[in-house]
């Protein structure tokens, strides 16, 4: 049960992802890659991660997706066929290819050293999958990474002041 | 919970999905097709359309969306301090004080300089 879901979930996930960049207009990339985002939701409940599963339907397929449609609407992306035939740097798109092989090395040759799936087995019973839970998370943030979640803090408080000083015009 | 437990949210997507796509078919097959230009047209409240909607929009926009992402993180972190607050106890409500005092200095920084405000 659990495999077929994850097959078709990563039929999907590739699918959408693929359209995410082949799309002509900006937008419906947008929606695929909202779709993605639910997919990747997907993907952590069959890891037990239900948490992280919320989580990323709230804050990836609802926040970080309406940023995106506002950098789509700030930009003016009125007629992108204009563009076509003449690159901005020429050597964009090989520069691209290599970037993307890289990666693709890197994640491969991680995957090769790892010692095993980090999936939990398909039989494991629900202690395995109880420390996906929002309780079980919370143990652990007020416990041993109390430190780190108060660096949270700081970090969104940064990103408050960075985000007033750079889009709120100066008052006369 | 086991991910077998998510059996129902998936049928719910199912029929969510199902539903929809069922409506649009089946609207497309029985419905008279009777086209016009004013049916074609982009609709605005019946008003003449000016342009279409690929225009930059202001950046205020993009203020208002950054500062709800902020604070939506914030409350995704308040979630699972919530389902242990017994068990966290003082030590808990003191540190997600402390976190809240952190993020009210970003709140306060914000209302002074004006930023909830619509220029």
């Amino acid at each position: 049960m659990q495999g077929v879901m994850f097959i078709v979930l990563a039929l999907v996930t590739l699918f959408s992802a693929l359209m995410v960049i082949t799309r002509k207009d900006p937008v419906s990339s947008i929606l695929y890659l909202v779709l993605t985002f639910f997919c990747f939701a997907g993907f952590y409940v069959l890891l037990g991660a239900q948490f992280l599963a919320a989580v990323q339907i709230i804050v990836y397929a609802g926040a970080i997706a309406v940023l995106f449609l506002f950098v789509v609407m700030m930009l003016n992306l009125r007629e992108p066929e204009a563009e076509e035939g003449k690159e901005l740097i020429p050597i964009w798109k090989p520069l691209g290819y290599a970037v993307g092989i890289g990666v693709g090395i890197v994640f491969l040759s991680y995957l090769a050293s790892s010692p095993g799936p980090a999936i939990p087995p398909l039989n494991g019973g629900d202690e395995i999958y109880a420390m996906g839970r929002a309780d079980f998370l919370g143990k652990a943030l007020f416990t041993d990474f109390i430190l780190p979640f108060e660096i949270a803090g700081v970090l969104l408080l940064a990103a408050v002041l960075g985000a007033v000083a750079l889009a709120k015009k100066k008052r006369v | 919970m086991t991910p077998n437990d998510f059996l129902p949210v998936l049928i719910t997507f199912f029929v969510v999905g199902g539903f929809a796509g069922i409506t649009l078919i089946a609207t497309h097959i029985l419905g008279p097709k009777r086209y016009s230009k004013e049916k074609h047209d982009i609709y605005e409240c019946g008003l003449d359309y000016i342009g279409d909607s690929r225009k930059p929009f202001s950046v205020k926009f993009y203020l208002v969306a950054v500062l709800f992402v902020i604070f939506d993180l914030e409350v995704v972190f308040m979630y699972p301090w919530a389902v242990n607050f017994r068990h966290l106890g003082l030590f808990g409500f003191v540190s997600m004080g402390i976190f809240l005092v952190i993020l009210t200095v970003g709140l306060l920084y914000e209302w002074k300089k004006g930023a909830l405000e619509w220029e």
